[in-house]
């Protein structure tokens, strides 16, 4: 657990440092003068000039030499100083914090109803076999092969547009949730439910599981006894490779359905290029990348004790 | 090769003849406009119809898809090229090479494969060498780790130890011992990798940082054509069809799941 730990932190202060890096590569190699552009954030469009820029440049030495304002900018970094959104002048921390509660609400929402999907769905196909097993992995298979924002362009024109059940975009309230949340659910059980049933279908081949009907407890008992935690293990690590998919995920059905998180922070920074909002989102996505993935690793370790496996 | 590899080989060669032959053969270029003929259904002139612009779609389609591939061809050429070398160099170069490349791995394994491709995006936009770059960095990880662990256990083998000390190269070596052990895993991660690396550059289309206008690309395609949706379904549905399509192509191509 201990060593599982510290590998993890080791990995959120690559992230940091890789985000932290290539954002400072990005802000160097973008065309104009710097003071200015800060300056243009704080004062206003219209209240720039040399002057104003020369104040910048002296506050925030901007002079300097590439590598040591590369350091400053780590140790700013380290505290979490990210600067003012070149677009709204507003602080970037403030704006990633309301963001990411949004972000956090539709991950989980996802998650808990692809497992929904995908538990029943994985153990069904299992337990019956041919044909529901043949017609949900045709299913998985199709829904696999269209990118997360086709599947919400369908849900927007069928449930927004054609029968008008949901609102299009925008948040608020839970009627705003449902989409976005079924989409990444879809997307992601197309795949889990596969493993589930894998999974199932290993156990319950197992002369363990045999065995313990053999000698006369009921399915369901059988079942509760042996066959729930041996088939949670590869289910849950999977899960967590899963997640990778799940943050990228997450960008695209944020900018489809305008939900105000993290990804579509990302995007339309991206667009507007307003270097200090990317890389908040950008490392707040790298960092909640890792705390997942940290998360699925402790909850591994707590089904099977028996020791961490390499997902 | 299996039934469905096969029937995956067949649905990609036909997209590849579909992308050729109508950037080859079509009278209308890629940006030509023609106001008077907005949004037509198919027809005999424009047999995909045509877009809000008067623009002729299967033109721009056999575009979209031909830069899909392209994309698609170039990161998983590269990609495989750099983790196979690297994977291989990591075994067989010593600890300190193995250890140096397992940091390298590391980093990039801490960080979200989107997150760093779009990074890479807003340094250039629109600019599709820089998504190459970015892609193919993504992806070459995947590739060093499956063959550095399936190398691991070749190198250890006695055929491949009975074939040093018969005095082979060790060119010879890796073709005889360890290009055949890591071929199917390679392979496999090929397939899948053109599927991602397509998806990737269609989902950036789509949030409006890829490939810029007036080039076609499927995913910019997709929300160009979104407003039209109640007018001209059939020019959405082209897009989205074609995307899921190549993807499903390579898919089956792979075989296995992963």
């Amino acid at each position: 657990m201990k060593a599982m730990l510290l590998k993890r932190a080791l990995q959120l202060v690559t992230v940091v440092w890789g985000v932290g890096t290539l954002t400072f590569i990005l802000m160097r190699s973008l065309p104009g003068d710097m003071a200015y552009r800060i300056a243009a954030s704080r004062y206003g469009q219209d209240n720039v000039n040399a002057q104003a820029a020369a104040l910048v440049r002296e506050e925030l030495n901007l002079d300097q030499g590439a590598f040591a304002a590369y350091w400053q900018w780590l140790v700013d970094l380290l505290q979490f100083k990210l600067g003012h959104s070149l677009v709204s002048g507003l602080p970037v921390a403030d704006a990633i914090q309301h963001m990411l509660g949004h972000s956090v609400l539709l991950a989980l929402a996802g998650l808990l109803v692809s497992v929904l999907i995908a538990v029943p769905l994985g153990l069904l196909s299992a337990w019956r076999g041919n044909p529901l097993d043949s017609v949900l992995m045709g299913l998985s298979s199709l829904i696999r092969a269209m990118p997360v924002f086709v599947l919400g362009v369908l849900f927007i024109l069928l449930f927004a547009l054609h029968w008008n059940w949901f609102p299009v975009a925008g948040f608020g309230t839970p009627a705003h949730l449902v989409l976005p949340a079924l989409t990444l659910a879809l997307s992601l059980a197309a795949v889990s439910n596969r493993v589930v049933r894998d999974s199932a279908k290993q156990v319950f081949r197992a002369a363990f599981y045999q065995f313990s009907r053999v000698k006369g407890l009921s399915a369901w008992q059988t079942f509760r006894r042996h066959g729930a935690r041996n088939i949670a293990v590869p289910v849950v690590a999977f899960f967590g490779i899963q997640l990778v998919s799940m943050i990228e995920g997450i960008v695209m059905i944020e900018s489809l359905f305008s939900w105000p998180g993290i990804g579509h922070g990302l995007a339309h920074a991206i667009f507007a290029r307003d270097i200090p909002v990317i890389q908040g989102a950008a490392l707040v996505m790298g960092v909640l990348f890792v705390a997942l993935n940290t998360l699925v690793d402790m909850l591994c370790l707590w089904i099977d004790p028996r020791g961490v496996r390499e997902a | 090769m299996t039934t469905t590899q096969w029937a995956g080989l067949c649905v990609l060669a036909a997209l590849l003849v579909f992308a050729f032959s109508g950037m080859a053969f079509s009278p209308y270029s890629l940006s030509e406009q023609d106001l008077n003929a907005v949004l037509d259904p198919p027809s005999m002139a424009h047999w995909l119809g045509t877009d809000h612009f008067g623009r002729s779609v299967l033109t721009r389609m056999a575009h979209a898809v031909g830069l899909s591939f392209a994309l698609g061809m170039l990161c998983v050429v590269t990609s495989s090229l750099l983790g196979t070398a690297l994977g291989v160099w990591a075994v067989w170069g010593g600890k300190k090479v193995d250890h140096t490349l397992g940091v390298v791995v590391n980093i990039l394994l801490a960080l979200p494969g989107l997150v760093v491709v779009l990074l890479f995006a807003a340094i250039v936009p629109g600019s599709f060498w820089i998504l190459y770059i970015a892609i193919s960095l993504v992806q070459w990880v995947e590739y060093f780790r499956v063959v550095r662990a399936v190398t691991q256990n070749v190198i250890q083998s006695p055929a491949r130890q009975s074939s040093q000390m018969m005095g082979f190269g060790r060119w010879y070596q890796f073709k005889r011992h360890i290009w055949p052990a890591i071929l199917p895993s390679v392979f496999t991660l090929a397939a899948f990798g053109g599927a991602n690396a397509i998806l990737t550059m269609a989902s950036l289309g789509f949030v409006y940082v890829g490939i810029q206008p007036p080039l076609a690309e499927l995913g910019l395609m997709t929300v160009e054509l979104f407003p039209f949706y109640s007018d001209a379904p059939w020019l959405l549905a082209q897009p989205l069809v074609m995307i899921a399509l190549m993807v499903f192509g390579f898919h089956l191509l792979a075989g296995k799941r992963v």
